[in-house]
């Protein structure tokens, strides 16, 4: 029903792309990230909460038409609809059925709760796409409430010893669910422009995030020891950081939780928070649709999809380029969402 | 434990060395002396050897994670640390631990030596249990002999100086040595008085940086006293109470492997200390390096060994005299006294008074250092008049000024992937020269090069990858570097036919092509220049 050509994932039948990496005439979107959100496209089709975020990044000259959660449409028979995929604001999963038989791709997803988007919803079907990001037993995430309180934790401490704290995060999704997590007794939450953008489409979206402000309006004596900012981490070691005086570094990945990572990246603390599914969670999302056949995509390809053989199941890795330069290095998170 | 696994944690985040001696000094204060002798123990780097066999240790690990082998060979490659790996991969614990430092390494740690290996599995499988990620990843790191953490000593005296408000350079004397991490061991150090010391103990070496730039810089050569610079094992000769000490300056008391230099001990006055080189010495001059490694290498010393490798003691600097510390004095009292005392033991044949070089000007001296490799030196050390004897590297009394190191030109051949924060990228290199049409590897190096330079060689081995042996592989023949390295010796081993010493990459050659770097014909020609 779908097949990785040259320009993406293809369903002949309904002549239409799913996350396609070339400009192509029909796209559905999985969700805005640059990865699986090209531009150049004729026509667009995303979920309704993923509208907004999709015209900030393409423009106001993209043909954007949005789909109610779990509307179906109708391409040449074909019905596809859009289900929620939990990881970041209009994240879906898109359930493609053809002549009885349903595939589902799932994009990019996390089963943790996320107050900026809708939860994950497991799909039943007979084919299942998924990603693999962290598809090793090393990745698994701790309950999100300890992650937040250490980020807070650490964003005090700073405080008292007098340095502001720069916390690096991709701009869009992951930056807005830091912020939602953030205690603003503590200080100013302040925002990089790219992310600040983003933060305003969410609000408009209707996601309710705590007040924050544009680093570039505040006034000359601001006091930037009492602040957070969030960065995206191309801010890191760039001039931007030099007029916040004394400051912290924090990096929130999933790929924190290796060491070798955290100390290869020249920041001072890392978080360990991700918006993709930890290995536990993704072997729970592929039980929980029912499939028997399942497609591996992005990063540790190879394991899980050895797992799931080992475990009864048809699954093989899926070449896509939903990955970029895929390697260890670290700045593949950006990348890869 | 947990403390002590935060202490660790906090040590490897920060590189600011004022914050890890607060981190230390926090932690000191704050614990039972029984507790932080252990944990100066191990930050100063004396670990217990191994007490698990890896294999061992990866197959309980693999059991307690329910993981089948090759999941875990898979983890394994992403994290690129046994001890780190399996703190992450087993389940999370199921009950926590209070006990102290001194509990989990004197009740649970050391008694692994003595068990079976059901015990072992055992007491290893309810660590596991009761501890989070990171004290697991401490605690396997303890028990695999691997433990390592970013501190220097002086870092740790600077830490114990601050809580027990006692001088560093006291401190920094106190821990050296043998000693047993015990309460007693704690009250010692920190304490007032240590007249009780033991008497093996060394005093910290005086270490010197590279001169970098114009030696005129050093303006009066008449300031310094200029010596070569051996190439030996730096170490310190002990006599005390009728004992003979020998220690390396890796604090390792190597008395036993030179009986002719514990011999010359008897001949020293009571309470002496004498700071100096120990080299393979025969006919009135040092004999190659190799030589002195060839000795070492061995277990056991024959009486063959010792006639065709004699060893013998280059004195730089006199320490202690009549049993008083002297390093506050200045230096050319301490060599006036140390040549009255090399004199009196001229008879033993293995104590030697470095020669003091003469030279009227900085040209004289250009000059004569290039006559360091003919000579077996490294080239010189200066040594500013009226300067005591510090503690450790230190910049401004002494420097050394080595000869130029040889360089060369290799083209990068295999690549591997390093360990430790190292371990998910292509940082360890061989290099290769061209033997006719053919490349032959003649070095392995890692280090040398910038974080961002190591990024872009580790992108280089991955697109351009001819072939996979395990981890290592082999690369397009398209870098070139400069290989930069001190010594150059025949060696029948090496498929080059010669093997060079501390070799690091000292550039990366992007203006030259594989067909420009240096052939083996060139290389060779090294040898005895
Ligand atoms: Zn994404
Ligand atoms: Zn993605």
């Amino acid at each position: 029903m779908l097949r990785v050509t040259p320009d993406g994932l293809y369903c002949k039948a309904g002549d239409f792309y799913i996350d396609p990496w070339c400009p192509v005439d029909r796209a559905v979107i999985t969700h805005a990230h640059s990865d699986h959100a090209h531009a150049g496209c004729q026509r667009y089709l995303c979920s309704e909460d993923c509208a907004g975020v999709l015209r900030a990044r393409m423009g106001p000259g993209a043909a954007i038409q949005s789909a109610a959660w779990a509307a179906p449409i109708s391409f040449q028979g074909v019905t596809v609809s859009l289900h929620p995929a939990g990881h970041i604001l209009g994240s879906a999963q898109i359930r493609v059925e053809h002549k009885g038989e349903v595939w589902v791709v799932s994009g990019d997803y996390k089963l943790e709760p996320d107050p900026t988007c809708r939860p994950f919803e497991p799909v039943r079907c007979h084919t299942f796409i998924t990603e693999s990001t962290f598809g090793l037993p090393i990745y698994r995430w701790r309950a999100q409430p300890e992650s937040f309180a250490e980020i807070n934790a650490w964003w005090r401490a700073n405080q008292k010893m007098g340095r502001a704290s720069a916390l690096f995060a991709y701009s869009l999704g992951k930056a807005q669910r830091l912020i939602a997590g953030l205690d603003p007794t503590i200080g100013p939450i302040l925002c990089h422009g790219a992310v600040e953008n983003l933060n305003r489409v969410y609000r408009e979206s209707g996601v309710a995030l705590p007040p924050t402000q544009y680093t570039g309006d505040v006034a000359k004596a601001f006091d930037w020891s009492r602040a957070i900012i969030i960065a995206p981490p191309s801010a890191n070691g760039s001039s931007y950081l030099r007029k916040f005086g004394p400051v912290s570094t924090g990096f929130a990945s999933g790929w924190m939780r290796i060491r070798g990572t955290r100390r290869r990246r020249s920041i001072d603390h890392g978080f360990v928070l991700s918006d993709h599914a930890d290995w536990p969670g993704l072997l729970s999302a592929i039980d929980a649709t029912g499939a028997s056949c399942v497609m591996a995509t992005h990063g540790y390809r190879a394991p899980l999809v050895r797992w799931l053989t080992e475990h009864g199941l048809e699954a093989m890795a899926l070449e896509t380029r939903f990955e970029g330069e895929r390697d260890e290095s670290g700045d593949t998170e950006m990348v890869a969402e | 434990m947990k403390r002590f696994a935060d202490l660790y944690t906090a040590l490897d985040e920060t590189t600011k060395t004022s914050a890890k001696v607060e981190a230390i000094a926090a932690y000191l204060a704050s614990s039972p002396p029984e507790d932080a002798v252990w944990a100066i123990n191990f930050l100063i780097g004396r670990r217990p050897k191994r007490l698990i066999e890896i294999r061992k240790l990866r197959a309980w690990a693999i059991e307690e994670a329910g993981v089948p082998d090759w999941l875990f060979d898979e983890s394994y490659q992403a994290v690129g640390d046994l001890a780190e790996l399996i703190a992450l991969l087993l389940p999370a614990p199921t009950a926590t631990t209070g006990l102290p430092l001194h509990y989990w390494v004197e009740e649970r740690l050391l008694p692994l030596r003595g068990q079976d290996d059901a015990r072992r599995r055992e007491s290893l499988i309810g660590a596991w249990r009761e501890m989070d990620e990171r004290q697991r990843f401490v605690w396997n790191k303890l028990i695999t002999g691997a433990f390592r953490v970013g501190v220097s000593q002086s870092l740790v005296v600077r830490a114990v100086a601050q809580v027990s408000g006692i001088d560093a350079n006291v401190i920094s004397h106190r821990v050296m040595g043998d000693w047993a991490p015990t309460p007693d061991f704690y009250a010692q150090l920190t304490g007032a008085d240590s007249s009780d010391a033991d008497i093996s103990r060394p005093y910290p070496f005086c270490l010197a940086y590279p001169i970098e730039g114009d030696i005129r810089q050093l303006e009066n050569p008449g300031d310094w006293q200029v010596e070569w610079k051996w190439d030996g094992i730096r170490s310190q000769l002990i006599r005390r109470r009728w004992h003979t000490f020998l220690w390396s300056r890796g604090e390792e008391l190597i008395t036993e492997r030179f009986p002719e230099l514990e011999a010359l001990g008897s001949l020293l006055p009571e309470g002496t200390v004498i700071d100096g080189e120990i080299l393979a010495w025969k006919d009135a001059a040092p004999m190659p390096f190799a030589q002195m490694q060839r000795r070492i290498g061995r277990k056991a010393l024959s009486e063959k060994m010792l006639r065709d490798v004699p060893a013998a003691i280059v004195a730089y600097d006199l320490l202690e005299d009549g049993g008083h510390d002297i390093r506050e004095s200045p230096l050319e009292t301490r060599r006036a006294r140390l040549a009255e005392i090399v004199r009196s033991a001229s008879q033993s044949g293995h104590l030697i008074l470095s020669p003091a070089v003469e030279a009227a000007s900085w040209e004289d001296l250009e000059a004569l250092r290039r006559t360091s490799r003919e000579r077996g030196v490294e080239g010189f050390m200066l040594k500013r008049f009226g300067s005591p004897y510090r503690v450790g590297r230190r910049r401004g009394d002494w420097w050394k000024w080595k000869v130029e190191p040889y360089s060369v030109d290799a083209v990068l051949l295999y690549a591997q992937p390093g360990s430790g924060k190292r371990a998910s990228l292509f940082t360890d290199y061989t290099f290769a020269i061209w033997d006719k049409d053919e490349l032959v590897p003649f070095a392995k190096a890692y280090s040398g090069l910038s974080d961002e330079e190591i990024r872009k060689v580790d992108a280089f081995v991955r697109r351009n990858t001819i072939e996979k042996f395990g981890p290592v592989r082999s690369v397009k023949p398209e870098l070139v570097f400069e290989i930069a390295f001190e010594g150059i010796q025949k060696s029948p081993r090496h498929r080059s036919g010669i093997a060079v010493r501390f070799p690091r990459m000292a550039r990366w050659r992007t203006d030259k092509r594989a067909a420009d770097a240096d052939t083996i014909d060139t290389v060779k020609a090294l040898i005895g220049s």
